[in-house]
């Protein structure tokens, strides 16, 4: 019985060595080294086998006896007091305790200060003026991810285009906008919108008012008498906004409608921004509803 | 031979007396209190294979262009960290085998963390004298989820940038402070400062694994010198002596074992079960998006939170006081670990049990422990099922705020449901084992009056 375990675990070993081996040998084949599944199986499958033999080993070679051992003592009480004794008479010789303490703690904290406050470099952290900042003015051209600009005939129904400003840095979050066209009957823009959507386009920040994903679904009914309004989808809670409605928040967790970028068309026929956002582009902070895109 | 080897060490170091007691060590046996272990050993997996991949990894968010063997990419610009991580994945021999092995690593880590918490907690291990190794544990939980978190957000890849993006909101999200705390840690308003890249980096590779390795050498010592817990022994003193098998030669081949078992497993997931293929999701930009891509596991319960919370921030006037990501990115996971925290201290308040144990509880033994826990665990696990809505609506078509709704009404109801139900589980076990124990006793008695 146990020389038949030790065959058993030796012959472990002698395939663990092989599989080994084997991932050297694929590792070195210039082909096979770039084959994943290949040493994969190799190095685990080595790994396996080691495994196996150790347990064999546990289970049937080695001695197995189960000892008893006492739990450790719960507390030493003489060693606790000689403790609080060596630390109580350690500032015997002390007679002006309180301006001691007083100073040592002025020191430490003076310190640790001096310590902590090169983490202010970081990131600036008193204004929050700069979290309004949006490259978008009036006259900027809306163009494409290769740069072209977007005439206003590009933008057809039912579809969903991406924009950002020309010239600026498209990664910054005040950037990437959603462009679609809606019917012009269909819309319900507040008073102060009059004129934002040319021919019925809209755009919007792209950036979810939620967690700065950006809005890259749009919902657009096949059969409009009994499907849903068109909307603009955030992939990554499904935050829901109305585009016809001046972006407001049908259903997902977004606590802001979605800030609406007033357009016009210039006589090329090219769409142009008309001014700045309707509100803060990007995810809320608290008092983000005091001050207006810059 | 060994004779030597030992007398060469014991004069230089005088660790014989320690050698010995480590040898004769005992491990009481049961198959759970191998979670830990697997735990460890996934550790030292994600360490091996992360220096490995250090090696090719270039933290920069400088641009290029791609010229690798990667087609769909080429000529497609991109940073050096993403260029990098397609070349460890396509041109770095073995390369894709390690950052697959990496990744995996990683989400058993954190998965063997969870079930030896859940274990840890439904048997009453946490108490009094382990109540430190407890939270030094739940410590090292939160580090991993951050850990793991900030490990696939540096690749830049569209799912880096998507996931970084609700870190952010998150971080903004934070009552009063967020606006100073998102911008302090991205250096600028998203995606932030190109020195975020290296913040990131240092981070996830020197910051986060020493505290972590440091934590873990603290519960072990405290593990050791405590004792492990053990199951009652009918017939014994099952409180004032821990049985077991010796750390050698009983114990060592098994974990060592289990070692090589968890390693192997973890390099056979990493070569034949595709992981994060970040060639398929491209480089990340601020108006890019994709709802394919899903982030690691261990994220699902805070995506749950995120998307179950209704659609407001708590205003005053036009001042927003809490935005919306605050609720469930950042209360809910502080909660979760503050029950966590504060139930050691809370039990032996209500309990009025402030006595050391050694002895394990079955669930049944402590009924209002299991219950809560088992309430907890229940919402937990409900908000994580929220995660995967999306998933459910792709595959099974129903609707998802209809499914979002339900979730919202399961919250309230399932949890204490569960409670209840599981309160009554354990009385009635408890009332089996009583009757069990009166009949044995009864037969003993008839038999011994027969005789």
């Amino acid at each position: 019985m146990r020389r038949r375990s030790e065959t058993v675990v030796a012959m472990l070993l002698f395939a663990c060595a092989g599989c080994a081996i084997a991932f050297v040998v694929f590792y070195a084949i210039d082909r096979l080294g770039r084959n994943t599944q290949v040493m994969g199986l190799a190095l685990g499958g080595a790994l396996i086998f080691l495994a196996v033999a150790l347990m064999v080993t546990a289970a049937r070679l080695v001695v197995s006896e189960e000892l008893e051992h006492d739990y450790p003592e719960p507390e030493h009480p003489e060693e606790q007091q000689a403790i609080e004794q060596v630390v109580a008479e350690s500032g015997d010789r002390l007679t002006r305790k309180r301006l001691l303490k007083t100073a040592a703690g002025l020191a430490g904290g003076a310190v640790g200060a001096a310590l902590v406050v090169p983490a202010a470099s970081l990131g600036p952290v008193v204004s929050s003026a700069p979290l309004y900042d949006t490259p978008w003015r009036r006259g900027l051209r809306l163009v494409d991810d290769k740069g072209r600009p977007w005439r206003a005939l590009d933008i057809e129904p039912k579809n969903f285009y991406t924009a950002y400003p020309e010239g600026a840095d498209r990664d910054l979050i005040g950037s990437p906008l959603v462009v679609i066209r809606l019917d012009p009957a269909e819309l319900h823009l507040p008073a102060d919108r009059a004129g934002w959507a040319p021919q019925g386009i809209l755009a919007y920040s792209k950036v979810c008012t939620h967690a700065a994903c950006a809005i890259a679904l749009f919902r657009t009914p096949k059969f409009e008498p009994t499907q849903p309004r068109p909307a603009l989808v955030c992939p990554c809670h499904y935050s829901t906004f109305d585009p016809s409605r001046a972006g407001e928040v049908i259903a997902g967790p977004a606590g802001r409608a979605l800030p609406q970028l007033p357009l016009y068309v210039d006589p090329a026929g090219v769409l142009r921004a008309a001014g700045n956002f309707s509100g803060p582009v990007g995810p809320s902070w608290s008092g983000v509803r005091s001050g207006k895109a810059t | 031979m060994v004779r030597r080897a030992v007398r060469w060490l014991d004069e230089r170091s005088g660790a014989a007396p320690f050698l010995k007691g480590v040898l004769r060590y005992v491990f009481p046996d049961h198959w759970s209190f191998l979670l830990g272990e697997v735990a460890l050993y996934a550790f030292i997996v994600l360490v091996a294979t992360g220096v490995y991949l250090t090696l090719f990894f270039e933290p920069s968010l400088s641009k290029t262009v791609y010229h690798g063997p990667y087609v769909p990419l080429q000529g497609v610009e991109m940073t050096d960290a993403y260029r990098s991580v397609l070349d460890i994945s396509f041109q770095v021999k073995a390369g894709l085998l390690i950052r697959q092995t990496h990744h995996w690593a990683a989400n058993v880590f954190v998965a063997a963390i969870v079930v030896h918490l859940l274990r840890i907690f439904f048997t009453g291990a946490f108490r009094k004298p382990r109540d430190l190794t407890y939270l030094i544990g739940l410590a090292m939980l939160m580090l991993t989820l951050l850990e793991g978190y900030l490990g696939y957000s540096m690749v830049d890849d569209l799912l880096s940038g998507m996931g970084l993006a609700i870190g952010y909101s998150v971080a903004l999200s934070a009552p009063v402070v967020g606006g100073a705390l998102g911008r302090l840690i991205w250096g600028a308003p998203y995606p932030g400062d190109p020195a975020f890249e290296s913040r990131m980096y240092i981070a996830h590779v020197f910051v986060f694994p020493i505290i972590i390795g440091t934590l873990i050498a603290l519960h072990l010592t405290l593990v050791a010198s405590r004792h492990h817990t053990q199951f009652r022994r009918p017939g014994r003193q099952s409180g004032r002596k821990v049985l077991g098998v010796p750390m050698f030669p009983g114990q060592a081949p098994r974990s060592l074992g289990l070692m090589a078992a968890v390693a192997g497993v973890l390099f056979l997931l990493g070569g034949l079960v595709q992981i994060n293929p970040i060639w398929l999701w491209g480089p990340y930009h601020v108006g890019l998006g994709t709802n394919g891509a899903q982030p690691d596991w261990y994220l699902g319960w805070l995506i749950g939170a995120l998307r179950l919370i209704p659609h407001f921030d708590v205003t005053i006037g036009n001042y927003t006081l809490v935005p919306n990501p605050f609720w469930g990115g950042m209360l809910f996971p502080l909660f979760v670990f503050f029950i966590l925290a504060v139930w050691p201290w809370a039990e032996r308040r209500f309990t009025r049990d402030r006595s050391f144990h050694n002895v394990l509880d079955r669930p049944r033994d402590a009924p209002w422990r299991t219950a809560l826990g088992a309430g907890v665990l229940t919402f937990v696990l409900l908000v994580f099922f929220v995660g995967s809505a999306d998933r459910a609506f792709v595959s099974y078509q129903i609707d998802y705020n209809t499914q979002i709704w339900i979730y919202r009404v399961l919250c309230l109801v399932l949890p204490p449901l569960v409670t209840w139900l599981t309160l009554r589980i354990c009385r009635g076990l408890q009332r089996a084992d009583e009757i069990e124990h009166d009949r044995e006793e009864a037969e003993g008695e008839s038999a011994a009056a027969a005789a």
